[in-house]
């Protein structure tokens, strides 16, 4: 659906940043308490999953502990290692509820938040603790073993007898592994495809400085034909459209950064429009770009291939007011850990707006014009330019 | 003191070490044409070989292509490069972390290709070679001063220790903001936002961040942006405490210190 773009220079300074944004999460940081408990859910997430294996394959050859024998005493070593990180993913999930629903942090009280997206996160902290709860549950009914957190749940099962034992243990292991299933295909529908995405974003993220705009050629070439018109080539056609006015004119990345988006509100956060109450959210820019995207993709699918519906991301879902808020501070881009760029988008649709539908306050208007005949934003004689260099 | 111009330049067969990029602001607003002065009497009392383009100056495009209207950018970006290709302009100097940005990093896409430095870090290097030297009176030393990021010079362009490093050499105490370096809140003014109203909301940005630098309780708040210096000024009348807190570019210090 996006449009062209290539990132797939200097392999190494990306390959870099994805072992320091993504793998190592370095701009969650900025906040090192939440940046622990982060890690601790994300390593949890996929250590465990390494447990998985034998947990399924236990499950389909009707084994128990199939592993064990194999590795002798770093087996226990290693499930004790498993089920810490499942009892601080445990541990996480719970502050994570507690902050979002409790504690009330302005960034998830947010009216961005509204309805589905709120749920969304609540959904999938609630389903952590219950699958790590499962793991947990499923070890202690091994009464032969002694895990280190399980073995702490050991004494209020001792008076289930054995077969109710084994019907615990059988209940959590499929409990936990449909869990997992159902999470995974969730994760595409949610929030939560940062996990995946975060990678790929942190591969093609710019390596540029954060405060160059993309260079539009085909406007360099139209200034360039008006200066030197012999320099035209005979075939010249004027680019069919400038700036993105809905999600088919913005790059496939600035659609990745829509589907990367885990609504964290750290942008929004920061964003000095947002924070002064200006309509603008950084977060709500990509959370209604992947809105438009989907109602895109829904509508190439029925009518196999898109049908123009009416509407665009410009204008239905982004508004002219939130646009004008930007600052372009690039406060939004240094803070989000999954490398997104809201300000690229919005410079897209600016750029639309002024470009295509002439739509510009008045004093804009008023700077173009000036910097068109006085070659400065404000009116003020071209003459006088160098008038300060008579008062030193 | 005379400012040569490059044009001035060329007829008496000379080239300057760098060329200052004054900005419009620099050159027509009142209060940055102050800065404008501060810092080309430092280069003068340094010794720097250096010219202006005077009225072949103009603006970079900046606000322009901000705004969403690429044309216009487009058109002074390719006068401002025939200008300074014309002249063969090998390194610029600039006291405006809008037109650095421009120069820096989005000419060299239009074929020109220049070393461009912010004038805090031209200042540091004067400083760090010992071409700036000051009174033995130093008037600054001890006064607790905060320094705010411009959103051109830090998250744009990683710049945030050049400006510090300047006041150190003051040996000025330093006091930093709540939000700082790349956590530094925006004055208000970038994207074009110094040339319309601002959206509705609960309170104006220039507002807030003049909230912020008023609390660290310094004498004076240091910015290195024409624009940053206009709404941090504004702000601080609004709360009545211009009398309490200057608002003062880097170079006037400097300026105020140089021997």
């Amino acid at each position: 659906m996006g449009k062209d773009f290539s990132a797939n220079d200097h392999p190494i300074a990306r390959w870099k940043n994805v072992f320091l944004l993504a793998l190592g999460q370095k701009k969650m940081f900025r906040n090192p308490i939440v940046a622990i408990l982060h890690l601790c859910v994300y390593f949890g997430f996929v250590i465990i999953n390494i447990e998985l294996l034998e947990i399924i394959l236990d499950g389909l050859l009707s084994t128990h502990h199939l592993f064990e024998p194999y590795l002798g005493t770093n087996y226990s070593f290693l499930i004790n290692t498993f089920e810490i990180l499942a009892l601080l993913v445990l541990i996480a999930c719970v502050i994570f509820l507690v902050r979002r629903n409790i504690l009330k942090l302005k960034r998830f009280i947010s009216k961005d938040l509204n309805g589905w997206p709120r749920s969304d996160a609540n959904y999938i902290l609630i389903a952590e603790i219950i699958l790590m709860s499962l793991f947990l549950l499923m070890n202690a009914c091994s009464t032969e073993n002694n895990f280190i957190i399980s073995k702490h749940i050991q004494p209020y099962l001792n008076d289930i007898s054995t077969s109710n034992l084994v019907v615990i243990e059988k209940t959590a292991w499929w409990l936990h592994i449909l869990g997992i299933y159902a999470f995974m295909n969730y994760l595409p529908y949610s929030k939560h495809l940062h996990i995946l995405l975060a990678f790929p974003n942190a591969y093609y993220a710019p390596l540029v400085p954060k405060g160059m705009m993309h260079n539009m050629p085909a406007v360099q070439n139209e200034v360039i034909y008006a200066m030197h018109p012999e320099l035209a080539p005979a075939d010249a056609t004027a680019p069919a459209s400038f700036g993105a006015k809905d999600v088919m004119d913005l790059t496939w990345k600035n659609l990745m950064d829509a589907y990367s988006c885990t609504e964290c509100g750290r942008c929004s956060a920061a964003c000095p429009a947002n924070s002064t109450g200006k309509l603008l959210s950084p977060r709500k820019i990509m959370m209604a770009t992947r809105d438009r995207i989907e109602e895109v993709g829904k509508n190439i699918v029925l009518n196999k291939g898109f049908k123009a519906d009416g509407k665009s991301l410009l204008n239905d879902y982004i508004s002219v007011e939130e646009l004008r808020a930007c600052t372009t501070c690039n406060a939004c881009v240094e803070e989000c850990p999954v490398s997104i760029s809201p300000l690229d988008i919005i410079i897209e649709l600016r750029r639309s707006l002024i470009m295509e539908q002439s739509n510009a306050p008045q004093e804009w208007n008023g700077m173009f014009s000036n910097i068109e005949n006085n070659f400065a934003p404000w009116k003020f004689a071209p003459d006088d330019r160098d008038a300060w260099t008579k008062q030193v | 003191m005379k400012v040569n111009t490059m044009a001035e330049m060329m007829v008496t067969g000379n080239t300057p070490e760098v060329l200052f990029w004054v900005g419009c602001a620099g050159s027509f607003d009142q209060r940055a044409q102050k800065i404008t002065k501060a810092f080309a009497t430092i280069l003068d009392k340094a010794g720097v070989q250096y010219a202006i383009l005077g009225k072949e100056e103009a603006c970079t495009g900046d606000p322009a292509r901000r705004a969403g209207n690429e044309f216009m950018f487009q058109m002074m970006a390719y006068q401002n490069i025939q200008i300074l290709n014309g002249y063969s302009i090998k390194k610029i100097v600039t006291t405006c972390p809008h037109c650095f940005n421009t120069l820096k990093n989005e000419y060299p896409a239009l074929g020109g290709h220049y070393d461009v430095i912010h004038h805090t870090q031209f200042l540091q290097e004067l400083i760090e070679n010992g071409k700036i030297k000051f009174t033995d009176t130093n008037e600054w030393k001890g006064k607790s001063i905060t320094y705010h990021d411009s959103c051109y010079l830090g998250r744009a362009n990683d710049v945030y220790v050049a400006p510090r490093k300047v006041l150190e050499s003051l040996e000025m105490e330093l006091v930093e903001m709540k939000r700082c370096k790349s956590k530094g809140l925006c004055c208000g003014a970038g994207g074009a936002q110094m040339f319309k109203e601002e959206e509705n909301g609960d309170k104006r940005i220039n507002l807030e961040r003049a909230d912020e630098a008023l609390a660290t309780q310094t004498s004076f708040v240091a910015a290195a942006c024409p624009f940053c210096n206009t709404m941090l000024t504004d702000g601080i009348k609004n709360r009545n405490e211009e009398v309490n807190t200057e608002v003062l570019d880097i170079a006037e210090i400097i300026a105020q210190a140089i021997r």
